[in-house]
């Protein structure tokens, strides 16, 4: 068995993720939007007698020292040596693909080259001479579908073949014209002579071709200061005879080598005609209706969640409650009380409790996946750039903040996209005002407890745009402050519509709502026990509860316990928002994942109320709170302290604790602020 | 023929004064040596062939560049001189 390594390299949204799936078997996520993975990945497979790994790598559109992802892309590329390197281009958009192809075979790799969207290359009429483009390019090129599985097998082969060949010293590249090659051969000279290790390690025509580019990366990697001279003296030069840059020549050469290649090669049977495409993005991208269509869809997807997703929300409840009752019923009397409380108040109360809106967040996510996988979102992107604009980011840094609405963590991993770090580091700041899925739990429980029916749509769709409104400012008053700097340009590829594939909106959905299964059987599981215990122990002495009734007692108890010890003693601070000292132990505990705050009041509801025919978690809430202090919670917990999952991601994407704790400690303020006003201002009107 | 003639004729113009429906072809663009190269990685060179798909005056534009719908902001936009 021969083991070998395959980096996949590519455009954005070329369809690279969905290759190596393909050839994996993996399910890494796809989406119709450029700069869905921002990070590299890796995935076996077994071809005859080949065991082979593969990297996905973010999509580039070049390889240049500009940007990020195209410094690791590259850095990859020539660091680890992939044995082969699997170009996967967009057929239906090749000469802009075929680039990057160009930039890599500088790099002298063993290259194939993947021609995927062939489907949609064949639609759009185009008709490729593979065998001829493949000699020109001198590397095989196989057609495949990444997102059907199509041309899996010639793919492997080819992969194979190219690893086990023996290499070939390329004689069609890139020429450059006359002048840039007599300056690139006089670089390579004085290469020759000096810095040995580094010619040895990157080779000298591209490091020549990198040198006269100008890119900082390759010239600080230049020790030699003969070399250096020569190549200020040649870039010098060429700016007198080219009138431009070396590089934007180059970049033009590069093109010429492109369209030189596709001109034998390809035929167009039809011209790019208006397609659909075109026709949905005169309505949805109009300068007018874009932005309530972009709102409307919103509140649709909101909405949804909530009210298709209420129906099984009541089938598990009832559910829970019967398993609940059953428990107690079949309990044998007298014998560890405790336990019968700890499964029904703690396990059931709590993980129970986060349960009952599995529906509600299956839908959230499926709904997000569908934005995701239509196309929709670089749309949503484009629609949001004017007001993006104002605060000084652009629509760019609405693809994350979109993201945000299901779950802040890989939110902040998405801001990656965003080239400049002042915007990227403001984005993230405010990702967290972006209600996620979690806090739907929360809005679920509590809007219908307070509301009236046909306030609850608009109820939803309030806290979550005061979320958006709260965000948009925040990011303006950072832009100002903390992150002063220039605005950054906005240059986006908008991706051709795709329906949807059921498959891939069921394996993203999945994916997510399993992820939350999980985390209430395991970490909101263990914290439901830790906080039963906390709630029961210790026990208030006996005469403490003399002359009490048996409801008294157990408020008595409550009070006596760890919890409520610490819920009394932040109560002061909360009282001034309208908040109890039970809300206040929930708020702590939803520190530690947003839906605890669910569970937590589902424990000390249950566990203070008595066990026989006691009240639904939500006549108690209305019965012990107004509709402002229930408003109120709402809004404290959008906008407090994000939960640890999305501290430790920030510390990670920033790589600074400062600005964890200052996104953590600022959002609490903030929160504790606009409570403080909204429920002060309330009580004086209502 | 009369064509090419025509597209000639035109005097350059900043592509941020171009009309939606409109083909334009890039003379230049000034826009800083990073971005100038990530335009380029995206098709943007000169001489490439731009249809401005709108103008979306204040906010960004849509442009088809090599068979691939792009966007661009306001910003960039004036730094990029077509004809
Ligand atoms: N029609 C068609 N669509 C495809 C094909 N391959 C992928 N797609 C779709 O293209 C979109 C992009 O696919 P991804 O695999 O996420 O692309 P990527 O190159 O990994 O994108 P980034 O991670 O953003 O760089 C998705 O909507 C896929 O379903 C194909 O061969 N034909
Ligand atoms: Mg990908």
């Amino acid at each position: 068995m021969k083991s070998i390594t395959v980096a996949l390299a590519g455009n954005p949204n070329s369809g690279k993720t969905s290759v190596f799936n393909m050839l994996t078997g993996a399910r890494q996520h796809v989406g119709n939007y450029p700069g869905v993975t921002v990070e590299k990945k890796e995935g076996q497979c077994t071809h005859r007698d080949w065991r082979i790994t593969f990297v996905d790598l973010p999509g580039t559109y070049s390889l240049t020292a500009y940007s990020t992802e195209e410094l690791i892309a590259r850095n990859y590329i020539q660091e680890d040596r992939p044995d082969v390197v699997v170009d996967v281009v967009d057929a239906s958009n090749l000469e802009r693909n075929l680039y990057l192809a160009t930039q890599i075979m500088e790099m002298d790799v063993p290259m194939v080259l993947a021609f995927n969207m062939s489907d949609l290359a064949k639609r759009r009429g185009l008709e490729f001479d593979l065998a001829q483009l493949s000699q020109l390019l001198e590397m095989p090129i196989v057609p495949t579908v990444g997102n059907k599985g199509q041309g899996r097998t010639e793919l492997l082969d080819a992969i194979v073949e190219t690893a086990g060949a023996e290499r070939k010293e390329r004689t069609h590249r890139v020429t450059y014209g006359g002048e840039i090659e007599d300056e690139l051969l006089r670089i390579e000279e004085t290469l020759g002579k000096a810095d040995g290790g580094v010619v040895a390690r990157y080779g000298r025509r591209w490091l020549a071709i990198k040198l006269l580019e100008q890119d900082e990366d390759v010239t600080s990697k230049i020790r030699s200061g003969e070399v250096l001279k020569t190549v200020g003296q040649s870039v010098e030069h060429l700016r007198d005879i080219l009138g431009d840059e070396p590089e934007i020549v180059m970049a033009d050469r590069r093109y010429g080598f492109i369209s030189g290649a596709c001109q034998e090669t390809i035929q167009s049977s039809v011209e790019r005609r208006h397609d659909v495409s075109d026709t949905i993005d005169a309505v949805v991208t109009n300068r007018i209706l874009g932005l309530p269509i972009f709102l409307l869809l919103m509140y649709v997807v909101f909405f949804l969640t909530f009210k298709v997703g209420s129906y099984p929300m009541e089938w598990l409840e009832t559910f829970f409650g019967m398993l609940a009752d059953g428990i107690v019923r079949h309990w044998p009397q007298g014998r560890a009380e405790w336990l019968q409380s700890l499964l029904v108040d703690g396990v059931i109360g709590g993980v129970g409790g986060v349960l009952v809106f599995l529906p509600n967040i299956l839908l959230l996510f499926m709904a997000i996946a569908l934005l995701e996988d239509s196309g929709y979102m670089a749309r949503a992107a484009f629609v949001m750039d004017r007001i993006m604009h104002k605060i000084g980011l652009h629509g760019k840094s609405f693809i994350p903040m979109l993201i945000g609405f299901g779950c802040s963590v890989p939110a902040i991993m998405a801001t990656r996209i965003l080239e400049n770090r002042r915007s990227r580091l403001t984005t993230i700041m405010v990702i967290p005002l972006m209600s996620c899925g979690a806090r739907l739990t929360i809005y679920a429980l509590f809007i219908p407890a307070f509301f009236p029916r046909h306030w609850q749509g608009p109820m939803l769709w309030l806290i979550y745009l005061i979320g958006i409104v709260l965000g948009i400012v925040a990011a303006k008053v950072l832009r100002l402050t903390v992150f002063r700097g220039e605005t950054t340009p906005f240059v986006m590829e908008l991706p051709p519509y795709r329906m949807p594939t059921s498959k891939g909106v069921l394996v993203h959905t999945w994916q997510r709502g399993w992820l939350y299964i999980r985390k209430a059987g395991t970490v909101i599981l263990a914290l439901s026990i830790v906080l039963w215990f906390a709630m029961n122990f210790p026990k208030p002495p006996a005469d403490r509860l003399s002359g009490l009734d048996a409801q008294e007692a157990r408020q008595e108890g409550l009070r006596y316990s760890t919890v409520g010890r610490v819920g009394l003693a932040v109560e002061p601070v909360l009282q001034p928002l309208g908040f109890d000292w039970k809300i206040g132990t929930a708020l702590i505990g939803s520190v530690a994942a947003k839906e605890l705050f669910v569970s937590q009041l589902g424990i000390i509801y249950s566990v203070a109320s008595a066990d026989e025919d006691s009240p639904s978690l939500r006549e108690q809430l209305r019965a012990n709170y107004t509709p402002l202090v229930g408003f109120c919670v709402m809004l404290f917990c959008l906008i407090s302290a994000p939960c640890v999952a999305t501290v430790a991601m920030t510390r990670q994407e920033t790589q600074s604790w400062h600005w964890a704790l200052f996104q953590f400690f600022g959002l609490t303020a903030l929160a504790y602020t606009v409570t403080l006003v909204v429920y002060q201002v309330g009580r004086f009107w209502l | 023929m009369s064509e090419a003639v025509k597209v000639q004729e035109k005097p350059p113009q900043l592509l941020s004064t171009a009309k939606a429906g409109q083909t334009v072809r890039v003379v230049r663009i000034d826009a800083g040596r990073g971005l100038n190269s990530r335009l380029a990685s995206m098709g943007l060179v000169a001489n490439a062939e731009l249809k401005v798909v709108s103008n979306g005056h204040p906010g960004p534009f849509v442009l088809i560049v090599k068979d691939a719908k792009v966007v661009l902001g306001r910003g960039v936009a004036q730094k990029i001189l077509v004809k």
